[in-house]
């Protein structure tokens, strides 16, 4: 009874403006136009991504015997073998995000201070690791690092050591393998936001009396942050998911989250159980972006766009 | 080549545009007559630009009719509208040289070959770029990109041409030189022009008629000299030209401002609070206790400030109440010999035909 | 050059800097150049500097059926998934880039998924998917896989084309009496054309590269070059790899270079 008033009202109105309907259908066509552009990217991006993720999320919510139960969340809590490996993937995620930047940082800043043409020049040696498959990379640290690799090989030749030392196949050999390849991953974010950093900002810091080392401390450093958080969130998410480098350089010692979810469903074949694992990665996942997005208001994948 | 037969009114009525929820025109009714130069003229998010937008089909509005001629094209496809449209950044296409930008639209239509050559020919010789058909965009100076530009919205010979501040990136003197070639080339093609701007003087060294517009309506529409010589509203009054507003009341037919009647030569409004609109140069410096003849307001104030210009000066004055006044004149002799000194009591006069009174807002 | 940055630093103050910040290029970049000096060795060592040169690994590596058949798999691959993701992307960029619908954030989200969700789910997930309705170990499969990760990049790097171009030339065209189409091909295209050949040629990296998902859903006569590295690299370190890897890394330059070249034109 009382949508009768408004609606008579709406109807009124739209006998008053001339023409507001034919508009209306105008701005439909328009939008539908636009829609059909993106159905086909959508329709793929539906069907190989949202429809098995929901479908992995609905197995992992039974058991074995099929009836509705936690207990595929509850292993990980209760499995010492569950624990191990998440504790390993933190753990390798901290070590690697944190190599990133004690080594992305000073590139980043020695790039951003570079003259435009040296600096370009430097930024092909991010680029093109960046966009060498990963397995090259991790073969070439196979190579480089192994028992009897190149390091190896140079030291014993040196008559450092005698004895191998053990690099590869090892949490080691895992770290220093994701380290080179998420590396670009921190610094193009963090190099792009340096370049926005107004110069005249440092001048000013200097010319108010503070020396090169507090300038840096107290103007360049704070303003370099918002690019720093976001190639570490960045580099610390895509350890998480991390599946190639652990699986080759791990030697089956290091036991990273993705690998445990690879062996689960193709070795041991339980879905409900391989399929938690990925959702709760994919919920961690989300929430870190989410919240640095929150904290920052900055897009995740801003990475791609500052090639 | 003459656009005249072709040139047709376009008349809008009622149309309503909101942007989100913001309304940006509102119940906008505009006649635009055949072969006129209309321009709208208005601060920046006044409107302007939107409803040329929508008149080019650029922007949809949410109701409204717009005719040209007898037909409806508010729902038209802009390609099918038959508008030439000069953009503030001329959006020429770089990747096509001077000869094939123009030709465009001529391709669009299946012009013949020859006849294109032919008719864009003519064009270049219209904007005055002879013989520069093979240059690449981007070797023209502004200058001649505003001119592609122009000849590439006539030589299809449209119905109207809409021009969005399109002198806008020109340097002053370019600007200035232009707005007078754009104005006798419209005397000569007579083609129906709608004219965007926000800059007043452009407006009125080029227009017909000015459509001064604010908050997403149209406040007046009026030849130039009409629009300066008695603006309707107090907006229109402090867009166009240089105004000090003072206060007036009126009683019973009469005008008061303080407890002296102003003298108005146009009818006064029988009741409440106005705005008497000053301009700087209808006042005059009346010389010390000399009687003045009727028909001549007589304001007493304060001189506070006189900067020279050379060839003019701009005395400040204050009023009783504390209020400011601009007068402007010219170094005459006989102004100068009684020019009194900042600090001095003077008279100012003001011809009751220069009167103008607008509503209090 | 150098008087641009400007500050009142000298170059000679910043040495430490530019020594670390060199190590650390050097640490990227030296794996590469490794592999590459040490795919022209003669021996199954792994020597540094190698003793011996020779093609051999190169003739073992195009003489290998098994790797001649996955490489061709993948150029296939990663061919059909250009011919699909390019135009796919660019029509969704120009969608996005009107921005006038009316979930455009979620659209966009949607698009880019793939370079934030983990990539072991997505390969597990497509494995899951491919299971039940047949489509692992085809190149369907694999080139519909491998599309929705080229997408984002394909859509990312046409709309910056998209959003440095004056989309006024469009509405000019349309108002000068070219039709949506005309004027999209005509005025539009010929000047985003080098962001799209840049998103094309990523999207033939990415898929060309792709080791995870192509884990689970090829195999049998499909086998991605990637997953036969990958295989490989699990028994043992065959030189072979070094040759193969080196290829790779060529065509990734190569690649690069010319969305570099195309991209400075633009």
């Amino acid at each position: 009874m009382r949508a009768q008033p408004a609606l008579m009202q709406e109807t009124a109105r739209a006998d008053q403006s001339l023409n507001a309907h034919a508009l209306r259908a105008d701005a439909r066509r328009e939008s539908l136009r636009l829609l059909a552009l993106l159905a086909p990217s959508l329709f793929l991006v539906f069907a190989i991504i949202i429809v098995p993720i929901g479908w992995l999320f609905w197995l992992s919510l039974f058991d074995e015997a099929g009836a509705l139960s936690a207990a595929n969340y509850a292993r990980f809590f209760e499995q010492a073998s569950y624990i191990k490996t998440f504790v390993t993937t933190f753990k390798v995620a901290f070590i690697v995000t944190g190599a990133c930047v004690l080594l992305g940082y000073p590139l980043a800043y020695m790039l951003s201070q570079l003259p435009r043409r040296a600096a370009s020049i430097c930024l092909i040696f991010v680029i093109l690791p960046f966009w060498t498959s990963v397995l090259v990379r991790t073969y070439a640290w196979l190579v480089i690092l192994q028992r009897k690799g190149l390091i190896n090989s140079w030291l014993i030749d040196l008559g450092i050591i005698s004895q191998p030392l053990s690099l590869a196949n090892n949490l080691s050999g895992v770290v220093i393998g994701m380290t080179h390849i998420l590396l670009p991953f921190l610094v193009l974010p963090l190099y792009a936001s340096m370049k926005t950093i107004d110069t005249d900002c440092l001048r000013a810091g200097m010319n108010l009396g503070a020396g090169p080392a507090a300038t840096f401390r107290q103007i360049f450093f704070p303003l370099s942050l918002p690019g720093l958080a976001s190639g570490v969130v960045i580099v610390f998410v895509l350890c998480l998911g991390f599946f190639v480098t652990p699986a080759l350089m791990g030697g089956g010692k290091v036991i990273m989250w993705a690998m445990r979810m690879e062996q689960t469903t193709s070795l041991y074949s339980n879905w409900g159980a391989g399929a938690a694992l990925g959702v709760v990665l994919l919920v961690v996942t989300l929430a870190l972006l989410g919240l640095f997005q929150w904290l920052l208001g900055a897009r995740a994948t801003g990475v791609w766009s500052s090639r | 080549m003459s656009i005249a037969p072709s040139a047709l009114p376009i008349s809008m009525r009622r149309i309503e545009k909101r942007f989100g929820s913001v309304p940006v025109l509102r119940d906008l009714n505009l006649d635009v007559e055949a072969g006129e130069f209309l321009t709208l003229l208005g601060p920046s998010g006044s409107g302007k630009t939107t409803l040329l937008m929508v008149l080019a089909g650029f922007v949809r509005a949410n109701a409204g009719s717009i005719r040209v001629g007898d037909d409806e094209i508010i729902t038209t496809p802009p390609h099918k509208r038959n508008i030439g449209m000069v953009f503030q950044t001329y959006a020429l296409f770089p990747h096509m040289n001077v000869f094939h930008n123009i030709a465009f639209p001529l391709k669009q239509r299946g012009v013949a070959a020859t006849e294109t050559a032919e008719r864009v020919e003519k064009a270049l010789d219209l904007v005055k770029l002879q013989g520069l058909g093979e240059r690449r965009v981007d070797q023209l100076s502004g200058g001649q990109r505003q001119r592609v530009a122009l000849a590439r919205a006539i030589v299809f010979e449209p119905r109207i041409v809409l021009m969005d501040e399109p002198l806008s990136a020109l340097d002053k003197g370019l600007r200035e030189h232009m707005q007078i070639e754009l104005r006798a080339l419209h005397r000569r093609l007579g083609m129906t022009t709608v004219y965007v701007t926000h800059d007043q003087r452009e407006a009125i060294t080029m227009s017909d008629r000015i459509a001064v517009m604010n908050g997403g309506r149209i406040e007046q529409l009026d030849k130039p000299e009409t629009l300066y010589a008695t603006p309707q509203t107090r907006f229109v009054a402090g867009f166009i030209g240089e105004s000090n507003f003072i206060p007036v009341e009126c009683r019973n037919g009469s005008v008061w401002y303080e407890d002296r009647r102003i003298h108005t030569a146009a009818p006064t409004p029988a009741s409440g609070q106005h705005l008497m609109v000053v301009r700087p140069e209808k006042l005059r410096l009346l010389a010390a206790n000399a009687e003045q003849p009727n028909g001549v307001n007589v304001l007493d104030a304060t001189l506070s400030d006189i900067i020279y210009q050379g060839d003019s000066f701009v005395c400040y004055a204050v009023l009783r109440d504390g209020r400011q006044l601009t007068l402007r004149d010219y170094c005459r002799s006989d102004v100068l010999a009684r020019m009194p000194a900042p600090g001095q009591p003077v008279s100012l006069g003001l011809d009751a035909q220069d009167t103008i009174l607008v509503a209090a807002e | 050059m150098s008087e641009d940055i400007g500050l009142p630093i000298s170059h000679r103050q910043r040495l430490w800097l530019y020594g670390l910040g060199g190590l650390v290029l050097l640490f990227l970049i030296a794996p590469s150049i490794i592999i590459v000096i040490m795919s022209f060795s003669d021996s199954t060592l792994l020597q540094f500097p190698p003793q011996q040169w020779s093609l051999r690994w190169y003739q073992t590596y195009f003489q290998s059926l098994e790797w001649r058949d996955a490489t061709i798999v993948s150029v296939k691959v990663a061919a059909m998934t250009v011919l699909v993701a390019t135009p796919l992307g660019t029509a969704a960029a120009y969608a996005i880039n009107r921005g006038t619908l009316r979930f455009n954030g979620t659209i966009n989200a949607l698009l880019t998924a793939s370079l934030i969700v983990p990539v072991i789910l997505i390969g597990i997930g497509t494995f899951f998917l491919y299971a039940h309705i047949g489509l692992n170990n085809t190149l369907t499969g694999l080139v519909i896989a491998h599309t929705v990760q080229a997408l984002p990049l394909v859509v990312l790097t046409v709309l910056s084309g998209l959003r440095s171009y004056d989309m006024n030339q469009e509405r000019v065209a349309r108002s000068l009496g070219a039709g949506r189409v005309a004027a999209f091909w005509q005025v539009t295209m010929p000047q985003i054309r080098f962001s799209i050949v840049s998103g094309a040629l990523f999207a033939f990296i990415t898929s060309f590269d792709e080791v995870v998902v192509s884990l689970f859903i090829s195999g049998g006569e499909t086998t991605t070059l990637t997953r036969r590295m990958f295989n490989a690299l699990r028994d043992q370190i065959d030189p072979t790899i070094a040759a193969i890897s080196t290829c790779l890394i060529v065509l990734s330059v190569v690649l690069l270079s010319v969305a570099q070249i195309f991209g400075r034109r633009h």
